[in-house]
């Protein structure tokens, strides 16, 4: 068979990744650096990395968003994982092209629309009902979880259609109602896209901005708004340390989520 | 394989995600489209209703105040189309870079095309507020690209790159890049490379062989990547208040102003009304993709 021209492979490959890495490097480096000016090299020191460790607002900003996330994918998940399973499971049904709309639109809807969507319902929730408390936590809960459910609806829809049918027809013909066999056959089948599906909504809820600006209250302020508001005017040497120190984490993440996939024969 | 099932059985299972859908992301965008047609007044909220019962009587009001301002104010229409051209140049460079690299990732052994895989989703992880801020110290009139080409001897000036259209374009190519090549590489690694053998045993060149036979074969995936491209940098917000200059225009900044800094509600909401209008038909493209591949997979069962 022929094979495709390898220099050109090269070049693009190489050009590319350099591309969407070469940033990421040039942060961590940077945050080893003593200066505080960030432009010249002074100096190897670990000096950011303790004032950031130092810092209350930004690790009570971490705080909250750990947990916001936590329940985020887990929330996401469950309805995601339904929603999936509808669209590979149910054929058509009245309202389907709706239904695949809607479970996919937030993949592509600007951020910025989804945010001020859920505020508007939100604002006219508290007006008709008199319901306070409608700031804070649990607004941009339900705001990631309608961004990350999308993602993973997508992820699930696809693997549950990757599986053999005969399975769960066999287990219906010997008498397991349906929902017996979606827990006893189904889910364990999926378990590894449940995984990566829960860690993408983790990271996902994690890293928004745009929907929690607009759906944060007093006392509710998220890592990325944090961090948002200090870098808008421009470097701060704290947030590399912490730019770092996160994408080592979620790099040792994806690395173990990959080798877990590999092992059990599915490739993603 | 046509079972009869229960049919309430089927209405249990399909309801709740579709009522959840529908109460949390259909009826919030009424809402949207209802209060861009409210007014400004004091008070919370802080726009008027539509409806009102008076005097056993219903006046429905529809305010067009925003609607009118949006199409007569030039810098608003002026913003539109600079929008729409920021992320249709934006999607082409994400074609010319992203095409490529999903074509040799998918055709690469499955050993290295497991690993170079792994290189493009890393990013799609990994927060994109902290890897576009990294191109600031990157793009800085004192930064390392100016500095590396100043010590080369190849510029005398610094390059006036950080706060201009050319940085935003720099960090939406780099941010939706992946977007792009993940749907076209589930894509093209699907695609029977027999097809290609089969071109070149009937004498076609390896240019003309992928023209006429991966191209056309690899369009819904550039097609599904394009959409994930060009409909969220319409709105994009984050990169272009990171990067960009004052006069940066783009839709997702108006709107964020309108809601955030002038309190302006209805406007805000106007604005988004617009930009989802303009971005309608894209929109529907990629439902109709969807839809479209749902129903192949399914009918292939």
């Amino acid at each position: 068979m022929t094979r495709p021209n390898p220099r050109l492979r090269a070049l693009f490959l190489g050009a590319g990744y350099a591309f969407l890495y070469v940033p990421i490097l040039v942060l961590m480096v940077l945050s080893f650096n003593d200066s505080a000016m960030m432009t010249t090299w002074t100096g190897f020191s670990l000096r950011w990395y303790h004032e950031l460790f130092a810092d209350r607002a930004l690790l009570e900003a971490a705080r909250l968003s750990l947990i916001i996330a936590a329940f985020t994918a887990t929330a996401a998940v469950v309805i995601g994982t339904w929603a999936g399973y509808v669209l590979a499971r149910m054929g058509r049904f009245r309202g389907f092209a709706l239904f695949v709309g809607l479970v996919s639109a937030p993949l592509v809807i600007p951020e910025v629309v989804l945010g001020i969507s859920l505020l508007l319902m939100f604002v006219e929730l508290s007006d008709l009902l008199g319901w306070e408390g409608s700031n804070g936590a649990f607004t941009i809960w339900v705001g990631h979880v309608i961004l990350s459910m999308a993602y993973v609806s997508v992820i699930i829809q696809s693997r549950v259609r990757d599986l053999d049918r005969s399975l769960e027809d066999a287990a219906l013909d010997l008498g397991a109602s349906p929902v017996k066999v979606f827990f006893q056959i189904v889910l364990p089948l999926i378990a590894p896209a449940l995984v990566s599906a829960w860690l993408l909504a983790f990271t996902l809820s994690l890293d928004d901005v745009v929907i929690a600006s607009f759906l944060t209250g007093p006392g509710h302020t998220t890592l990325p708004l944090e961090v948002f508001s200090r870098v808008r005017l421009g470097l701060k040497p704290e947030i590399n340390a912490l730019a770092t120190l996160f994408m080592l984490l979620v790099a040792v993440f994806v690395l173990i989520a990959n080798r877990v996939q590999n092992r059990r024969g599915y490739s993603a | 394989m046509l079972r009869a099932p229960h049919s309430w059985r089927r209405v249990l299972t399909i309801a709740p995600p579709f009522v959840w859908l529908i109460l949390f992301l259909l009826l919030p965008f009424l809402l949207v489209l209802k209060i861009s047609f409210a007014d400004l007044q004091f008070g919370v909220p802080p726009y008027t209703a539509l409806a009102e019962f008076k005097d056993e009587a219903l006046s429905i009001v529809l305010n067009l105040r925003g609607y009118v301002l949006l199409f007569t104010d030039s810098l608003y229409v002026a913003t539109y189309l600079h929008s729409v051209k920021m992320a249709a140049i934006t999607t082409v460079c994400c074609v010319l870079i992203g095409y490529p690299m999903a074509y040799y990732i998918a055709r690469s052994e499955p050993a290295v095309r497991n690993l170079l895989l792994i290189g493009v989703i890393l990013p799609f992880w990994t927060s994109l507020l902290l890897r576009v801020y990294a191109w600031i110290g990157i793009l800085r009139n004192d930064g390392l690209l100016n500095n590396l080409l100043m010590a080369f001897g190849l510029i005398d000036q610094p390059l006036e790159i950080y706060r201009t259209d050319l940085a935003v374009y720099i960090g939406l190519v780099y941010a939706y890049l992946p977007f792009f090549i993940l749907p076209l590489y589930a894509n093209l690694v699907k695609l029977d490379t027999r097809l290609l053998e089969a071109a070149y045993d009937l004498g076609a060149r390896p240019w003309s062989a992928f023209i006429s036979v991966v191209l056309p074969l690899s369009m819904p995936g550039v097609i599904a990547g394009a959409m994930l491209v060009f409909i969220p940098s319409v709105g994009e917000f984050v990169i272009p208040e990171m990067l960009g200059g004052a006069d940066t225009l783009m839709i997702g900044r108006v709107m964020w102003t309108e809601f955030f800094n002038n309190s302006d509600w209805p406007m805000a909401a106007a604005v988004t009304c617009v930009m989802v209008l303009l971005l309608l038909v894209p929109m529907v493209l990629f439902q109709y993709g969807q839809v479209r591949q749902l129903e192949m997979r399914g009918g292939r069962r």
